[in-house]
């Protein structure tokens, strides 16, 4: 089977092909430059979940590219945890396009699915690649289709927190550059799994660059994940974004912090010698103070995509809370709560959109307005999503939330780590009834109100569409977590992914 | 010691006038300073291979010392898409001065022409 052996090269490959197909098609015949898009989408879900079926017991899959053997050549490392996220990449991404498009968010621009392909595509390649200076390459790719996927709408509010983004982000990636350039001149490699066993042989005397470069590469990890000094790009750039657009960044953060799960153990882990572990110990206070900043950012939101935004902040904190554990257990409860936050995070910035395209002359605002229409269903929808972003019984949060409290708990400064969970948890519970009353309970004078032309109930599909993804993480828990905890083992055990690519690269 | 310390030095007050650029507060002097810093970077990429001076990259068969030609790809990778990011922020801070009157980073109108005229009354001079 030819496909089967070049399917880990698939979730790249696909949106790569169907961008410029649909860049083409658009131009004269819209319906199939959608359909090009949503066929892609449901393609990439299909190979996403054939590669999990391949890889869910235990097999690690490596692609060398161009067929170059691995430490020379790029390769692409398909493992429990790369497929776990292609799955979620593909879902989110469904669900986006399919608001983008019952919303006609795709029509206010030109290049809406051709930027949102692209945007697929660097994403799934950051999940994918085994080699560092492409994974630089593919955050290019991504942040490059954010810029213009972040601007779609146009309007001043987007393009003042896009300058503040795009510069964020340049800043970050000449970071990046150097840390690669560190790495590359004390260890001659760029490849993830040969730079691991090239790691300890350094010298003494350049312990301390190693030292730099491993800060430096965590720190811009750390910018993308918007983790606490580095998260003030965060809640501008996600609160006026384009509602779909905002829905599909929940996964952007996470691509940071895949990173930092994937790269510090596998580089600065066990074999490193005196830099072993050298983030490790920053990683911990920096995400309680995101976790603290983020919940308090929903305490104080004036608008609920704002909210939202700072609920993308607040549960990245939680996540890494997790992941600075970096025990199995710990990392296994970060993955499954990174998959249930992403797409809680989505379920909420749709729900804001579903309830700012309704209220005319409020927009998401947390204020008391006039009544308007489809106000229970709205606010159901919202109390479904603020209860699965607090992490409330009995959607998958809570679960997520008690899996971290029950992982922490060996650890020796688990103390801080649970007064933060629960802490935050209480503050964000107040923050979303307080907006969610005024939203939806308190009515302002009775204006009439009539209903905005153009909306059906059809928008409620996606955000339904997204919490019932959620009640199914919490039905199937027991799977799930068992699923994030074999892909956290694999994750801290580099040397099996080191041997099969290394020695995958010789013999081919 | 000479090449080193040429580049080395380069390098570093390259990015040194990067940083103090793109901390101002008019995209303008924001966008010279990104592409100071991504300057500083490309040289930095190129010299993490060592700097060798005469050695071809390409194997030869009349050649036994070369030099590492994987950084000049790296380089050239950078260059390429650091050129695209230079050139996009140039047109969004352009777009964004045009669409909201402003060029400060923060899109503010009012207070950052208010202190430039408050800076230019007090006999400041610095902003000519």
């Amino acid at each position: 089977m030819i496909l089967a052996e070049h399917l880990p090269v698939l979730p790249v490959a696909i949106p790569a092909l169907a961008a410029p197909f649909a860049l083409l098609v658009m131009r004269r015949r819209r319906a199939l430059g959608v359909g090009i898009a949503l066929t892609s989408c449901l393609a990439m879900l299909g190979a996403a979940l054939a590669l999990m079926a391949r890889v869910i017991d235990g097999t690690i899959i490596s692609y060398a590219m161009g067929d170059w053997p691995a430490p020379f050549g790029i390769v692409l490392v398909a493992d429990r945890l790369a497929a776990m996220m292609l799955v979620l990449t593909a879902t989110l991404a469904l669900i986006a396009l399919l608001h983008a498009v019952v919303t006609r968010a795709d029509r206010k621009g030109w290049h809406f699915h051709p930027l949102f392909q692209f945007q697929l595509m660097g994403l799934n390649g950051a999940f994918l690649t085994g080699d560092l200076f492409n994974l630089f390459v593919f955050f290019e790719v991504l942040l490059i289709a954010s810029y213009g996927l972040m601007l779609h709408g146009q309007g001043s509010a987007r393009l003042k927190a896009g300058v503040q983004y795009v510069v964020v982000n340049l800043v970050g990636s000449s970071v990046f550059l150097i840390a690669l350039g560190l790495l590359y001149s004390l260890t001659g490699t760029l490849n993830m799994a040969d730079m691991g066993l090239r790691v300890a042989e350094i010298a003494p005397a350049d312990q301390g660059l190693l030292r730099i470069a491993a800060l430096l590469l965590v720190s811009v990890f750390a910018l993308k994940a918007a983790v606490a000094p580095l998260h003030l790009w965060l809640a501008r750039t996600y609160a006026v974004s384009t509602p779909a657009v905002a829905a599909l960044f929940a996964i952007m953060t996470k691509v940071g912090v895949y990173s930092i799960i994937r790269v510090v153990p596998q580089v600065f882990g066990d074999g490193a010698g005196a830099a072993a572990w050298v983030p490790a110990p920053y990683l911990l206070p920096a995400a309680i103070v995101s976790a603290v900043i983020g919940f308090a950012g929903v305490f104080v939101a004036r608008s609920l995509s704002e909210q939202a935004a700072y609920a993308v902040v607040g549960s990245t904190g939680t996540l890494l809370i997790a992941v600075a554990g970096w025990t199995p257990e710990s990392l296994g409860a970060a993955l499954y709560y990174l998959v249930h936050s992403t797409i809680a995070a989505a379920a909420l910035f749709l729900v804001a959109d579903v309830v700012a395209r309704r209220r005319r002359g409020y927009g998401d605002s947390a204020s008391p307005g006039a009544d308007f229409a489809d106000r229970q269903g709205a606010g159901l929808l919202f109390m479904v999503a603020a209860i699965a972003v607090c992490g409330l019984p009995p959607l998958s949060g809570f679960i997520g939330k008690l899996l971290i409290l029950k992982s922490l708990a060996p650890l020796p400064d688990w103390g801080a780590g649970w007064t933060v969970i629960l802490v935050t948890t209480f503050i964000g519970v107040i923050g979303f009834a307080r907006v969610g009353s005024a939203v939806f309970w308190k009515a302002a004078a009775a204006e009439p109100q009539q209903p905005v032309p153009g909306t059906s109930r059809a928008d409620f599909a996606a955000p339904v569409i997204a919490l019932a993804l959620l009640v199914a993480l919490s039905v199937g828990a027991g799977w799930a977590s068992a699923y994030a905890n074999a892909a956290a083992a694999q994750v801290l055990d580099p040397t099996q992914s080191a041997a099969v690519v290394l020695l995958q690269g010789g013999a081919s | 010691m000479t090449y080193e310390f040429l580049v080395a030095s380069a390098i570093g007050v390259l990015v040194a006038g990067g940083i103090f650029l793109a901390l101002r507060a008019r995209t303008f002097q924001v966008v010279l300073g990104l592409t100071l810093i991504s300057y500083a970077v490309n040289l930095f990429l190129f010299a993490s291979g060592r700097l060798v001076v005469g050695r071809p990259p390409i194997w030869d068969k009349a050649v036994a010392e070369y030099t590492d030609p994987l950084p000049q790809a790296l380089a050239l990778t950078a260059i390429v898409i650091t050129f695209g990011m230079t050139a996009f922020v140039v047109i969004l801070s352009l777009r964004s001065f045009l669409e909201t009157g402003s060029d400060h980073v923060d899109g503010d109108t009012v207070p950052c022409d208010a202190q430039d005229g408050l800076g230019g009354n007090k006999g400041g001079g610095d902003q000519p």
